[in-house]
């Protein structure tokens, strides 16, 4: 079947059940609730004073019973310094367990390790918001049988609520924890602030085990998961390398191309209409991105304003604008330096939150719909305005969706930088490979070569070349972009489907298919 | 033509190409080794756009390394003739 976007969708996958076509981004959340149920949590019982601690992470999974087909969930704040999955699932291989669905929060390089795991058919099923490195490029070759989802950060919550994914066993590793499983990220050798993203797996996990490098005194204080969720705590020396997973600050961008993007960004985020006192706003962790708040930082001095909330990732960038009062408050989901930990812990004003809080579309609102203003990066945008995040310009899988699209549905402006094109690959295209974010919550799009509002938004147009800011059609440019590179070989899909993109909603926006060998 | 001396032009960096380039005997043909970032994507043309430059400068035997890192055909063109003469010890103004 076609979703509203044109996409060819299966009617089902076996071992998801029938799938629902993407209808458009604001089409299931118009009645004002979900029809799916939501699953009720577990309940648990613990004696007093009975004993959560144990001495290995082994250990820790024996007493929760493993079988095969569990569903393992995990959290991505470890970054690139992770160590503790890659051990997890190793115990559960070597314990014989088969078939086990993994639901991480997102997979990266530091999971490369768990290749042989998917060969082996210890796992066979993966829910993600992204994937990079190994496993990507093995999934879109089609190492499994099964196709991988990946949903959006809020997405991800809904997912769980419904019980589409079903958490057997949560594994939460913390930077500090104390014996009864309060954790937090905020501090230790090994802080990566925010933990955000566990909030619900904690909630929802039938066992949770908590893994630490730093065991505190009874109380361990802030409490981002608490200890009435969590069943066994591990101490480990350690739960990764610090210097991959958080590390001094985040630095803006030198590159001359990014800096002119960021720069024509802001100023069409200054005469959007929405550059004013109260302004809420969000950016990505790097590239033009970041760029973007540099020279909203700027403006804001200039002009005397100043804003309401920075949401999302948070980076050391963010906080500096905090200190200079540019802004009240931030809300931190993830935190993406050393820096974000010191002010997340001292701070009152930045403030932990939920991926629920963050981005869930099912609730009565959460934080990314009080969004004014977000600036996204794109690895291609085509000329309905439909960005891809997630598979790269060899069809393979190596990004992630986050909250892309969760952001972009609740920004009254999104903004999309990126440069038209990149290393010959074209950025600005006809058809995107895979759709992660649908073209009408896209307000506008700016490259190095042009700003291009989107025709749906035609007021937005008109003010900003009112404001003296040249617009040209999209269409223009992909033509432009596609006269200076050279029309590309298209890649070869096999008819095997490799991966479904699920919309935050639940709805199929997407899928991907496999990369023909050649 | 015949080339009097190895070559090179161009550099590693992002949407630029290196080429490295060397005389071969009388005979022995075209050696050319091409990879490129965006082989996939690009491969064919660049390969068919290194023999066009080739033939146009009448070079028949040859050792040619290139390495795209997505460069332009503009790009690729510059860097191409500018090992090319360089190897044919015509360019005014290049060190030797």
């Amino acid at each position: 079947m076609k979703n509203a976007i044109n996409r060819e969708i299966p009617n089902k996958i076996k071992y998801i059940g029938e799938l629902e076509p993407f209808m458009g981004a604001w089409e299931k959340l118009k009645k004002g609730w979900m029809d799916e149920i939501s699953v009720p949590p577990p309940n648990k019982a613990k004696l007093p004073h009975q004993k959560k601690i144990c001495d290995t992470l082994k250990e820790a999974i024996l007493k929760t019973n493993p079988q095969s087909g569990m569903t393992l969930t995990y959290h991505h704040h470890l970054r690139n310094g992770d160590d503790i999955l890659v051990k997890a699932i190793s115990i559960l291989a070597e314990l014989g367990i088969k078939d086990i669905t993994l639901a991480s929060s997102s997979l990266n390089e530091s999971h490369d390790a768990l290749l042989r795991y998917l060969e082996d058919g210890t796992i066979t099923k993966i829910w993600s918001s992204g994937i990079r490195g190994e496993l990507g490029k093995a999934i879109s070759k089609g190492i499994l049988k099964n196709p991988v989802v990946i949903h959006s950060h809020g997405g991800r919550v809904r997912a769980i609520h419904t019980g589409k994914i079903k958490p057997d066993l949560t594994i939460i590793p913390a930077a500090s924890a104390d014996e009864e499983g309060n954790a937090t990220g905020a501090h230790g050798k090994s802080a990566f602030g925010s933990i955000g993203y566990a909030r619900i797996d904690a909630r929802y996990g039938k066992q949770v085990i908590v893994v630490t490098d730093n065991l505190v005194d009874y109380p361990c204080n802030p409490i981002g998961i608490r200890q009435d969720f969590v069943d066994y705590i591990v101490k480990v020396d350690s739960i990764g390398d610090p210097t991959k997973i958080a590390s001094g600050t985040t630095r803006i961008t030198k590159s001359p191309m990014d800096l002119r993007i960021a720069k024509l960004a802001a100023d069409v985020i200054e005469h959007s209409g929405l550059f004013d006192e109260g302004f809420s706003f969000q950016v990505g962790a790097g590239g033009a991105s970041l760029a973007v708040a540099k020279f909203i930082r700027e403006k804001m001095k200039h002009k005397n304003i100043k804003g309401s909330f920075m949401l999302g990732g948070i980076t050391s960038y963010c906080v500096e604008m905090l200190k200079e009062g540019l802004f009240k408050t931030l809300f931190d989901v993830q935190s993406f330096d050393a820096e974000v930990s010191y002010s997340l812990l001292n701070n009152k004003h930045h403030i932990e939150i939920p991926a629920s809080l963050y981005a869930n579309p099912f609730n009565c609102g959460c934080m990314t719909n009080k969004l004014d203003v977000v600036a996204l990066g794109a690895l291609e945008i085509d000329t309905d305005f439909n960005v891809n995040v997630i598979t790269g310009s060899e069809g393979n899988i190596r990004g992630a969706s986050g909250g892309h699209s969760d952001t972009a549905s609740g920004a009254q402006l999104t903004v999309i930088v990126c440069p038209s094109f990149r290393g010959r690959i074209p950025i600005v295209t006809k058809k995107v490979h895979t759709v992660v974010t649908p073209g009408e919550s896209v307000h506008v799009l700016v490259t190095e070569r042009g700003i291009c509002v989107n025709p749906k938004f035609p007021e937005l147009e008109k003010r900003l070349n009112k404001a003296g800011i040249k617009t040209r059609k999209i269409e223009e440019l992909e033509k432009e972009v596609d006269e200076i590179v050279g029309t590309a070989k298209p890649i070869k899909f096999t008819d095997k489907i490799v991966g479904l993109i699920e919309y935050r909603d639940g709805t199929i926006i997407d899928v991907i298919r496999q990369v023909a060998e050649c | 033509m015949e080339l009097h001396r190895k070559a090179q032009a161009g550099t590693f960096e992002s949407s630029d190409i290196m080429i490295l380039i060397e005389p071969l005997k009388n005979k022995e043909g075209r050696k050319l080794e091409i990879s490129s970032s965006v082989m996939l994507q690009y491969g064919d043309m660049l390969s068919e756009l290194v023999n066009n430059i080739l033939d146009k400068y009448e070079i028949e035997n040859v050792h040619l390394i290139a390495k795209d890192k997505g460069a332009l055909e503009p790009t690729i063109i510059a860097r191409l003739e500018t090992a090319i003469t360089r190897a044919l010890n015509q360019q005014k103004g290049t060190l030797l």
